[in-house]
């Protein structure tokens, strides 16, 4: 398997601007990383099933009835940028 | 106040202000006086809220005068900085949330604040709880209390600092892959994580949503079953937690050694680890047998893969679970963005530290389109199989002994230049995780240098009981 990780495109998919130092860096570091957890493709996994969960709880839920959630003034406090009940945003004009 | 409260534990604080030897305004008082001659040199709090923590100790001592007690009523406990209390920040260690006040309490934050405990100050850790030293901090490094010069371990060395420093009288922290049991071992604490689905997660910023669990961090065996004790429990707010009734832990201590079985997983007992660290590990399982507990040798095959399914399964998570941090509803959000990607990649540069983002590309690459199936799909599969091991080994035997980690405190920076070398440091700690049990740290010696090593007990899941039983009948029979 190829250890090239293609770090800008990754770096684009998790929306997380990296410096030209830092791409290279993590380069580096990534693939000597990837090259370690690759051990995995040893072991015969056929016929084994995934843990998908912590513990195999599956469809917990509960009736379908309206409770108090948190105050809405709660929710807003911690906005970089509020108008009355809603979180403000720059204003950005993308290209067509 | 005539009790040293740097060495008091929650059982003992609860007794003096029930016997009215101190006010947990007092008492408070103290441990506030105690941060405050200590943490300019330990680095183990973050904030600290003094105002808020004596209104709260007020209103328990008036509680108490109406009659009402309990075993953590009036009782300071730290808080890792990622459990939300309201009103108090919530940094994560992280830049990205400085200024953040919690809008809510988490669920063990409510529990604690329903029993009267008292919040008086929240601890550092590794950012976003990513990290085995607590150098990940954005924004101090804590000290080791036996050796300044040595990390605390991490991610929750703030609380295991504080503990050990004397500046707490307990402490939470959370555990993903270790950052529980292994800040304890480095700082001569008690450290327990319980078993997954024991404790809400509701409230507590998510680092690996089907690996994280918060626990107690305290002087001794006997208090980390008091908390847990007001911890445990199913609730509504978070689905993956199990509707399993919580026992009695404190009357689970006292179940002895005769008659347990214990459980030597030859993998955790290779070459490799320090020598001191092996002996007195080796030495706490002469302890047991000794006392006429059953050693018996068991084997977890799968080990040797532990380390790479947790840093693909952990990261992967990690990456879903960060993304949150967006600039948009709350944290920090970059000045001028110039289109709407710019926004979060540009916020989250600024705010996020070099580790995080480390582990955000690489759990993105492991999800990622063509990738996908090789490394988190596989890694699933493997982590059965590690599940497996582990059902099998509690077949024979009704609890592991383990060290916690093959060193015992390293100096601070030493680390810093190797990820993967930092990484493979967590080879006794992550398969818990992974397999969802309880388990915990007791101090069972320490170097010639004066380092403390911790003694790994690992249970079965929702075997908390067990695993206090052990670990207290060694603290209070076996150690000398």
């Amino acid at each position: 398997m190829s250890h090239t990780i293609d770090v800008a495109y990754v770096a684009e998919l998790a929306r997380l601007e990296l410096t030209p130092e830092e791409k290279l860096t993590f380069q580096q570091q990534l693939e000597t990383i990837v090259k370690y957890v690759e051990k995995i493709g040893e072991l015969d996994v056929s016929g084994i099933e995934p843990t998908l969960h912590g513990q195999a709880l599956a469809n917990v839920f509960r009736e379908d009835v309206v409770v108090p959630s948190l105050d809405r003034e709660g929710f807003l406090a911690n906005a970089p940028e509020r108008n009355g009940f809603e979180f403000k945003l720059p204003k950005i004009v993308e290209d067509a | 106040m005539n009790m040293d409260v740097s060495t008091l534990t929650v059982c003992q604080a609860a007794d003096g202000l029930r016997k009215r030897d101190f006010s947990s305004v007092e008492l408070t008082r103290a441990v506030l006086a105690e941060i405050e001659k200590k943490d300019a040199g330990l680095n183990a709090y973050l904030s600290v809220d003094a105002e808020g923590a004596l209104r709260q100790a007020a209103a328990a001592d008036g509680a108490r005068s109406e009659g009402r007690d309990g075993a953590l009523l009036g009782v300071p406990v730290a808080v890792k900085d990622l459990i939300n209390v309201e009103g108090q920040p919530c940094t994560c260690a992280s830049k990205q949330l400085v200024g953040y006040v919690s809008p809510y309490d988490a669920t063990v934050s409510a529990r604690l604040r329903k029993e009267g405990a008292v919040f008086a100050g929240r601890t550092n850790m590794d950012e976003f709880a990513m990290g085995s030293s607590t150098e990940g901090s954005a924004f101090k490094v804590t000290r080791n209390p036996h050796d300044l010069t040595r990390v605390p371990g991490g991610s929750s060395g703030g609380s295991a600092a504080a503990v050990a420093g004397g500046e707490a009288v307990a402490a939470l922290g959370t555990d993903t892959g270790g950052s529980i049991r292994q800040p304890a071992s480095f700082c001569g604490c008690v450290g327990l994580k319980p078993s997954y689905g024991r404790v809400s997660r509701y409230g507590v910023t998510a680092y690996a949503s089907s690996l994280d669990q918060v626990g107690p961090i305290t002087k001794n065996v006997e208090d980390a079953a008091v908390l847990l004790q007001a911890l445990a429990g199913c609730d509504p707010r978070d689905g993956t937690t199990l509707d399993v009734p919580v026992p009695d832990y404190r009357a689970a201590l006292m179940g002895g050694l005769k008659g347990l079985r214990i459980g030597l997983p030859k993998e955790y007992y290779i070459d490799g680890a320090d020598p001191e660290v092996t002996a007195c590990v080796r030495r706490a399982v002469a302890g047991f047998a000794a006392a006429g507990a059953e050693i018996v040798e068991v084997s977890l095959p799968h080990t040797e893969y532990a380390i790479a399914v947790y840093y693909i399964l952990a990261t992967a998570e990690a990456s879903a679970n960060l993304a949150r941090f967006d600039g948009v509803r709350y944290g920090h959000r970059t000045a001028r963005p110039e289109s709407v990607f710019d926004l979060y990649a540009k916020s989250r540069a600024e705010g996020l530290g070099t580790e995080v983002k480390r582990r955000i590309i690489l759990g993105t690459y492991v999800l990622s389109s063509g990738y996908y199936d090789a490394y988190y799909g596989r890694a699933q599969k493997v982590r059965t199989l590690v599940r497996q091991d582990f059902v099998k080994a509690f077949g024979s035997c009704d609890v592991l002994l383990t060290p916690v980690a093959p060193t015992p405190a390293y100096r601070i920076g030493e680390a810093c230049d190797d990820p993967l070398k930092m990484y493979l440091g967590d080879i006794f700690t992550v398969p818990a995780n992974l397999a969802g049990l309880c388990g915990l740290s007791v101090p069972c010696g320490k170097t010639a240098s004066g380092l403390p090593v911790g003694l790994q007990i690992l249970g079965p899941p929702f075997g908390e009981g067990v695993i206090l039983r052990a670990a207290y009948a060694y603290e209070q029979e076996v150690r000398s």
